[in-house]
């Protein structure tokens, strides 16, 4: 095979180049070559194909991604916002922490088990290229229905993927979701989520400064693994093929990744790292580009230097490849000997294969030859933009019509309660997450099925202050919300994410997203994505969280059919005092029950209406983002002033299956009688905005003295105590049955 | 006193471990897995990970590692050595204590609050203990099935030297619920449970049960 040299390209202006083949458009061909002015070479063409394609450039999603800039709220916790490789917060006592969610669904279909694991592996690499320590990771998973044959194949292979290479890494994993529903038997989601932690003075950004400058690839060598696996997979839809695109996931090794982990850490402690970047999707080229670009603007490479697992690899190959635990740094030619001895220390391999330049240009040869000779901004920041056209679909308006107001409801609602309290997606997730380490590293003090997971703030790093801090995570989502009202449900998702930190008793702080949708050439899907966009930055702007970064993921589509648009919120909160977290759910007998928030009578994509009558319309539940923000404040002074022994959300299922899991958090019962003249809208309703808590009696006056200065509705239901949980004059169930129902569900499908 | 830590390749546990022995008022002295050097330490604990990526047989690898060559023959004197989980299994491949750890019964990884009964409580990491004392400690681990011939396994009973049993649901499969042994003299304990998890009531699991395993060596270690 001839190498493709930039002096070939210029001899050979008309050769064919297969740009259709690797995902690109003709127009799109034909902006490279107005770039280059010639047509690019092989490797100029997989460098712009993965760069430009709609998991790496946004290309489709960018016009309206704006909007959260352009509405952000003002915040002064923000430190580094979108854009970088994740945003960073400042924590207060001079920490800083950065998180994340990304997708990594499309190879999770393909290959569960890889798929997953390299998604945390992915994650995991953003939040160290920031200079931090990740800290835990959390998952927020979608499955299709719990009794569909594939479900079978797909979550036992993701669940692995996830508890393998967590594990492995050392990270604990402190919560996140699992849901179950047919839209996404074919095209599950698996989001992960990571947190890192690091001194506010030492954030590290994607930046090739100072010519001269090495440029060195560290971590594992470079192999045919994952060639074009971001391109190809997560920006195409799944036919039949998906045989044919497996080589194209990457296999993760975690070893190698805590190796790097624990070298960039003391990388950083020693101040040997000038610019640093993970090696994610689109891999070398990627990380060259967008280097160069924030930089100096210049870069030279020899391709030759790269070590290979895979000799044979040719450069558009090694441009393309999506090896695993690979980082790109670069370093003043003073500190490379130190950089080299820290790599050595950790037997992590470490090459230097090129220098900053301050030509403007990236450039790369191949046994001598240039064969990349480029812009290196025209790939990483000018890519196409796309307004793509978008309209209502066509069936929104009967969808919203057909109300459940029309629905059968129940008499028995002891029989309600124990069938919602085992439904596949408000049983027990613990057959999942007691596969995952939620205890690694000594500092979890809330991690499922708690609300939100909740570390304290303890890492030994140089210079860093002691300090009672906490961080607490929550990520929500509701694609059925979501498909009835695409910006209410994205506001939904966003209010019970900050809704879930609140009740630890964390002040919520910023926002990470991960947004899942079918193809954006879908007019229909097109508007669920601005509506839902639209819908978050609005929100954020009211509740003043910042979105700090995150992804969005197209294409989870079969056929024309898409999933349930699913928008994933993750929200990131602190507490000054670590120690006055409030636990999950009743704690001792004796306690205070008491509800806050207001109810309405709203089962528009209730888990009810989907599960007695597997019903999907009408309207979700009501925004209030001011009662959200007044709910959060009551807790938040009622969490510092030491009132609250328990709490726990309300959401899907309502205050029963709210009242059922805080019985089972200890074991404790408790009984209570219903605020409303309806017993069943009182149990099952998913109006937003409400928590369950639990207190001393002694307490109850000065919170509901707290409660009515912010004007948050507040209702004494009864006491703890007891084995049972019994519902005044409406139904009562054993502590232990309850349990029963919960716990059986999903051992009983995957064993 | 001084208690070193071992940081392997792949070690998870240690930033726990040296909290635990900080807490216990001991000095946690990091020690690497590259050196030929115990740095005098007065006992040594093994934390949990998972070394070397764990690709070959859990522990396999580490028992080669330079540090070892140390240990094996100071343990062998009398040093006091603890492993838990990953550390237990490098025990047990190190030779130190008999036995195995293979893949759990239920194939998965398997991490929850496990009820542990302690039945030897002389060692010198169990000494602060009653014998038959409950006590709960998280379990995390993918291979923590204790296997051993029958013949090992009759020695270990009927010389006291199963130190801790799993209370009801047997996590991995372990033959006689065995979750911890030790050697003839005492001094090396291993088990598949992590004291250190469960020292401080706000992190970790609920209660702190596994202050006793801290407190007992640093006792041993002040009385000596």
């Amino acid at each position: 095979m001839n190498l493709d040299t930039v002096k070939r390209a210029e001899q050979s202006p008309d050769e064919h180049m297969p740009f259709a083949e690797l995902g690109m458009k003709r127009d799109e061909y034909d902006r490279v070559v107005a770039i280059l002015g010639r047509r690019p070479t092989g490797s100029e063409l997989a460098i712009y194909s993965v760069m430009w394609s709609e998991h790496c450039s946004y290309k489709s999603s960018k016009v309206h991604l704006r909007q959260f800039g352009t509405k952000a709220p003002k915040s002064e916790a923000l430190l580094v916002g979108m854009g970088e490789n994740a945003g960073v917060v400042d924590i207060g006592d001079g920490w800083a922490a950065t998180f994340k969610i990304e997708s990594h669904n499309h190879p999770s279909y393909v290959e569960p088990h890889q798929g997953a694991a390299t998604g945390v592996g992915g994650i995991v690499r953003d939040i160290m290229s920031m200079g931090a320590r990740p800290v835990a990771v959390m998952d927020s998973l979608r499955f299709g229905g719990l009794d569909q044959g594939d479900t079978r194949r797909v979550l036992p292979g993701v669940v692995e993927g996830i508890s393998h290479y967590g594990n492995c890494l050392g990270l604990p994993n402190i919560g996140g979701e699992v849901v179950f529903d047919p839209c996404y038997i074919g095209n599950p989601l698996v989001n992960a989520l990571c947190v890192g932690l690091l001194r506010k003075d030492q954030i590290k950004l994607a930046t090739a400064p100072g010519p001269g400058n090495k440029v060195v690839l560290f971590g594992a060598r470079t192999g045919a693994d994952g060639i074009g696996g971001a391109s190809v997979l997560a920006s195409a839809t799944f036919e039949d093929e998906s045989q044919a695109k497996r080589p194209a996931v990457q296999v993760g090794d975690p070893f190698m990744e805590k190796l790097l982990i624990e070298c960039c850490l003391e990388l950083y402690q020693a101040d040997v790292v000038v610019g640093i970047q993970d090696l994610g999707a689109a891999g070398v080229s990627c990380a060259t580009t967008e280097l160069a670009a924030k930089g100096t603007g210049g870069m030279d490479v020899d391709l030759n230097l790269v070590p290979l697992r895979d000799p044979t690899l040719r450069p558009e190959e090694i441009l393309m490849s999506e090896s695993q635990e690979r980082m790109m740094a670069v370093v003043t030619p003073g500190d490379i000997d130190a950089f080299l001895a820290i790599c050595a220390k950790w037997d992590v391999p470490a090459t230097v294969i090129g220098e900053v330049t301050d030509t403007g240009r990236l450039v790369m040869t191949w046994d001598g030859e240039v064969i990349v000779d480029i812009p290196p901004g025209t790939a990483a920041d000018d890519g196409p933009v796309y307004e793509r056209p978008f309209h209502e679909p066509l069936g929104q308006h009967d969808l919203n019509l057909d109300t459940p107001d029309s629905l059968e409801r129940p008499a028995d609602l002891r029989e309600t309660l124990l069938q919602l309290v085992a439904s596949p997606n408000l049983s027990s997730r613990e057959w999942v997450t007691s596969q995952y380490d939620r205890y690694v590293r000594g500092n979890t003090v809330l991690a499922q099925p708690a609300d939100a997971g909740l570390l304290r703030v303890s890492e030994v790093m140089p210079g860093a202050e002691d300090t009672t801090r906490g961080i607490a995570l929550a990520t929500d989502g509701n694609g059925r919300y979501a498909k009835l009202d695409p910006y209410a449900g994205a506001q939904l998702a966003l209010s019970e994410a900050y809704r879930n930190v609140a009740v630890t008793g964390a002040t919520p702080l910023a926002v990470t997203n991960c947004l899942n949708f079918g193809s954006p050439e879908d007019p229909e899907v097109m508007w669920q994505f601005a509506e839902a966009v639209r819908g978050l930055a609005d929100a954020c702007k009211t509740l003043g969280v910042p979105v700090t970064g995150g992804n969005v993921s197209f294409y989870n589509q079969t056929g024309t059919a898409a999933i349930n648009p699913t928008p994933v919120v993750g929200v990131l909160g602190v507490i000054d005092d670590v120690a006055k977290r409030v636990r999950s759910g009743f704690t001792a007998e004796g306690l205070r029950v008491v509800l806050l928030g207001a109810t309405y009578d709203e089962f528009g994509g209730s888990e009810w209406a989907h599960i007695a009558h597997n019903h999907l319309g009408g309207l979700p539940p009501r925004v209030n983002l001011e009662a959200e923000r007044d709910l959060a404040s009551v807790l938040t002074e009622a969490a510092r002033q030491g009132l609250l022994e328990g709490s726990h959300d309300l959401s899907d299922g309502g205050l029963g299956i709210a009242l059922a899991e805080a019985c089972l958090a200890q074991g404790i019962g408790a009984t209570v009688s219903l605020p409303g003249g309806d017993a069943f809208v009182d149990l099952f309703s998913e109006s937003a905005a409400r928590v369950l808590v639990c207190l001393k009696p002694e307490n109850f006056e000065t919170l509901t003295d707290l409660c009515a200065r912010l004007d948050v509705p507040c209702y004494g239901l009864g006491e703890t105590g007891g084995d049972r949980l019994v519902v005044e004059g409406v139904l009562e169930a054993t502590v232990a049955e309850l349990r029963t129902s919960h716990e059986a569900t999903l051992p009983g499908v995957f064993g | 006193m001084r208690v070193g830590v071992v940081t392997f390749p792949g070690t998870l546990d240690d930033q726990d471990a040296a909290r635990a022995l900080r807490l216990a008022g001991a000095e946690a002295v990091p020690l690497w897995h590259a050196d030929h050097d115990l740095k005098g330490v007065d006992a040594v604990f093994l934390p949990g990970g998972f070394s070397y990526g764990d690709y070959l047989r859990c522990g396999a690898i580490s028992r080669f590692a330079p540090l070892m060559t140390e240990l094996v023959p100071a343990a062998q004197a009398g040093l006091p050595v603890l492993g838990t989980c990953n550390g237990f299994q490098i025990l047990c491949e190190a030779q130190l204590l008999p036995g195995a750890l293979v893949r759990n019964a239920g194939l998965h990884y398997v991490c929850r609050d496990q009820g542990i009964r302690v039945d030897n409580a002389t060692t010198a990491w169990t000494a602060d203990f009653s014998e038959g004392q409950e006590i709960t400690l998280p379990v995390k681990h993918g291979e923590g099935r204790y296997v051993a011939d029958a013949g090992t396994l009759a020695e270990l009973e009927s010389s006291g030297r199963v130190v801790f049993r799993y209370t009801g649901s047997n996590p991995n499969g372990s033959l006689n619920d065995i979750a911890g042994i030790t050697n003839e003299a005492g001094n090396v304990v291993g088990l598949m449970p992590h004291p250190e998890h469960a020292v401080e009531e706000l992190t970790g699991a609920p209660g702190v049960d596994g202050r006793g395993f801290f407190s007992s060596i640093v006792r041993k270690l002040v009385d000596a």
